[in-house]
């Protein structure tokens, strides 16, 4: 502070005066300027901030659409219709929506899949990923709930074909499905009680998750493309030695990656909203209608891998039915990553210095993904259903087999320091 | 970083032009080899026909219930509110009133059997394309209740409103059809092998134009569907046109932004030592 002004001095006293009530500088120190992340991340590191930044947009959005959306069965339709028309820029806000819901799963999976390959759910990140993985179903639970707002048919009819998987669960299943749609069918009422959860409920909760998230992340410190633990190795004052300040280092890369992200996403914003049927499906250009099934009824793109292996079950087992056991796989599959921080057994935690058989049950894992995703937007064919059964069975065996797997290979030594 | 990223900007640009394609050929519902057409929102004079073919054609039973006389007015070369009252609202309805069908829903069902859909979005749930061909390929046939039938949507409860300008078609054989290249492509387009395979054989079910039975020309019945189905394109999402010229700004202004971002990225990153 050699140069010191008038104006200089005032707010380094309005800073003072706050810091005495309220530890703004602390926190800003703790979180962000000694804040010291690896120096070596890669692409992959920036969709955390990503998935804020969507985050951030969807909130602001979902307030302005809330402001004209009118949630009951008679209204929403013509609501949404209302606003792509007659509401000022609200084609954009509306899009800007629908596009990022889309976005926020392909970046929530971008970030998984960081995880998955360079060991990021390993000690002592455990938590760390437990309640990323509660952030990823309340996530999945709010597309879900949201996709049934604009009471399109295929809203109706996708909300249906969920809600009515409560019914497979044996005894109580009927009741339970009743209790949840508050009707005998999917009605208005369901409308208004998924709209409540949706622009409240889990809404509430996925910030409340990504603050612990982040808070969890900032006490173990981020892991890194090479799988160690920075904080091994320390200078005399206390700081990683591979470690930079998150401010203004990464504060400046993820200003880049925001910018590009948000290229990526204005592009489909403006020119190719409904991307081809994958982000707003066609039927849903028409109301809700009860007696008019859609020919075809898939989910958003961003289920249709789940919705694969619900379908991959196709006979009944143990006396339960097979659209029972569909539930039990999908649940199953959403469920079973939360597992990995047990599963994996290997010296190493980054795939860079794992051996072959981790290197090809990861591609696996991303073949089964992707190919499972593109069967759950086609309709039912012998050969899609068998298909399907045999990704299935890829899926999880890159969890199921992973103890055994990454116990067995050999292993690449890890560097002392990291590579950059 | 910067070479990860080009990939990643390249494989995201693949992945958006598949989805694109990928997914604009399902929804036909028959088998009919559609014919191409792709609408035009430049064409000021096509759209104002196509509003004029609709109110005169169309509206007697289908509303546009989402859009406004004033948008359509404004948004199609700026027709002066006094002549779109004038010439195009025939229902007494105001300039800031939604596009409503005159006739009642209880006549409706009695008449038809369900009241007729509305039409604002159908270019969005079908295809421009779609409606374009629904327009061209309705045929005589005895056994309908309105003594017609259409190729694209089969078994259609309407009569053909526009009998009076296309004039009657019939279903004809043409004896043996020799294979069209441009046909083949089609149904491969559509995954319809075996219509390929059924091209050499017997050729029933084609159209076929009585001669004089109409008011129109084919080239002008050609061009009346093309008007109907572009205007309807425009009515499915009015907002295209204005949405497309903000992007260019937009994403002119991201571009500029990350170019400054990538250096001030650069000039801090200087400092940080390599292993």
């Amino acid at each position: 502070m050699s140069e010191v002004t008038e104006k200089g001095r005032w707010v380094s006293r309005a800073i003072q005066w706050v810091d005495d009530r309220l530890p703004i500088t602390a926190t800003f120190k703790e979180h962000a300027s000694e804040y010291y992340a690896p120096k070596n991340f890669n692409a992959w590191y920036a969709m955390g901030v990503l998935a804020l930044v969507v985050l951030v947009i969807q909130i602001l959005t979902g307030i302005w659409l809330t402001m004209a959306y009118v949630p009951t069965g008679e209204g929403a339709f013509a609501s949404i219709e209302y606003i792509m028309r007659d509401v000022e820029f609200g084609y954009l806000i509306r899009y800007i929506h629908s596009t990022g819901a889309s976005a926020f799963f392909v970046v929530v999976y971008l970030h998984m899949f960081r995880g998955f390959a360079y060991g990021s759910y390993r000690k002592p990140r455990e938590l760390l990923w437990l309640i990323g993985m509660a952030i990823y179903l309340v996530l999945m639970a709010e597309g879900f709930f949201g996709y049934l707002l604009p009471w399109g048919n295929m809203s109706y009819w996708g909300a249906q074909v969920i809600v009515s998987l409560i019914g497979a669960i044996p005894y109580f299943g009927p009741e339970l499905m009743e209790w949840v749609r508050g009707d005998f069918v999917m009605s208005g009422i369901t409308l208004n009680r998924f709209f409540a959860l949706h622009v409240v409920a889990l809404p509430l909760a996925l910030v409340g998750l990504v603050f612990v998230h982040v808070i969890a992340l900032h006490h173990v410190g981020s892991s890194n493309p090479d799988g160690i633990e920075i904080k091994a190795k320390k200078d005399e004052n206390g700081v990683p030695l591979d470690g930079i300040p998150f401010h203004p280092y990464y504060s400046t890369k993820d200003f880049v990656a925001i910018v590009v992200f948000l290229i990526l996403f204005c592009a489909v914003v403006f020119y190719a909203p409904e991307m081809g049927g994958y982000f707003i499906e066609k039927p849903n250009f028409e109301e809700a209608n009860p007696l008019k099934t859609p020919e075809h009824i898939a989910p958003v793109w961003y289920y249709t891998p789940f919705y694969a292996m619900l379908r991959a079950a196709t006979f009944p087992f143990l006396g339960l039915d097979a659209k029972f056991w569909g539930l039990v796989i999908m649940a199953g599959a959403i469920l079973i990553p939360a597992a990995l921080p047990w599963l994996d057994r290997s010296k190493v935690k980054s795939m860079r210095y794992k051996g072959w058989f981790s290197k090809i049950a990861l591609m696996g894992f991303v073949v089964s993904f992707l190919v499972l995703g593109y069967l759950g937007t086609i309709p039912p064919s012998p050969i899609a259903t068998a298909s399907a059964q045999i990704m299935t069975i890829v899926y999880f065996a890159y969890f199921v087999l992973m103890p055994w797997y990454t116990t067995i290979e050999t292993t690449k030594p890890e560097p002392e320091r990291v590579t950059h | 970083m910067s070479k990860r990223l080009l990939k990643l900007i390249r494989v995201y640009t693949i992945a958006l032009i598949t989805l694109a394609f990928g997914v604009s050929t399902l929804g036909a519902d028959s088998d009919w080899i559609m014919e191409s057409m792709s609408p035009n929102l430049d064409d000021t004079a096509s759209l104002q026909r196509g509003a004029n073919l609709y109110v005169n054609f169309c509206l007697g039973c289908h509303s546009l219930e989402h859009q406004r006389y004033e948008r359509t007015a404004d948004d199609l070369g700026e027709i002066p509110h006094e002549l779109m009252e004038a010439n195009v609202i025939h229902t007494g309805q105001k300039i800031g009133e939604h596009i409503q069908s005159a006739m009642s829903e209880e006549d409706a069902k009695a008449w038809f059997g369900a009241a007729p859909p509305d039409l604002t979005m159908v270019t969005r749930v079908r295809s421009p394309e779609w409606v374009y061909n629904f327009l061209l390929t309705f045929y005589e046939d005895s056994s309908r209740p309105f003594g017609v039938n259409n190729k694209v949507f089969p078994n259609v409860g309407m009569p053909h409103a526009m009998l009076s300008l296309q004039g009657i078609q019939e279903e004809v054989c043409f004896g043996n059809r020799p294979i069209d290249l441009l046909d083949v492509q089609a149904a491969l387009r559509q995954d319809r092998v075996d219509s390929i395979k059924e091209g050499g054989a017997e050729n029933c079910g084609e159209l076929s134009l009585i001669p004089g039975s109409g008011m129109f020309s084919t080239e002008e019945y050609e061009q009346a569907a093309f008007d109907i189905a572009n205007f309807l394109h425009y009515v499915g999402d009015p907002t295209r046109a204005e949405r497309e010229a903000i992007g260019k700004y937009v994403i002119g202004f991201l571009l500029i932004l990350l170019v400054l971002a990538y250096f001030l990225n650069r000039n801090y990153w200087k400092d940080v030592k390599k292993n």
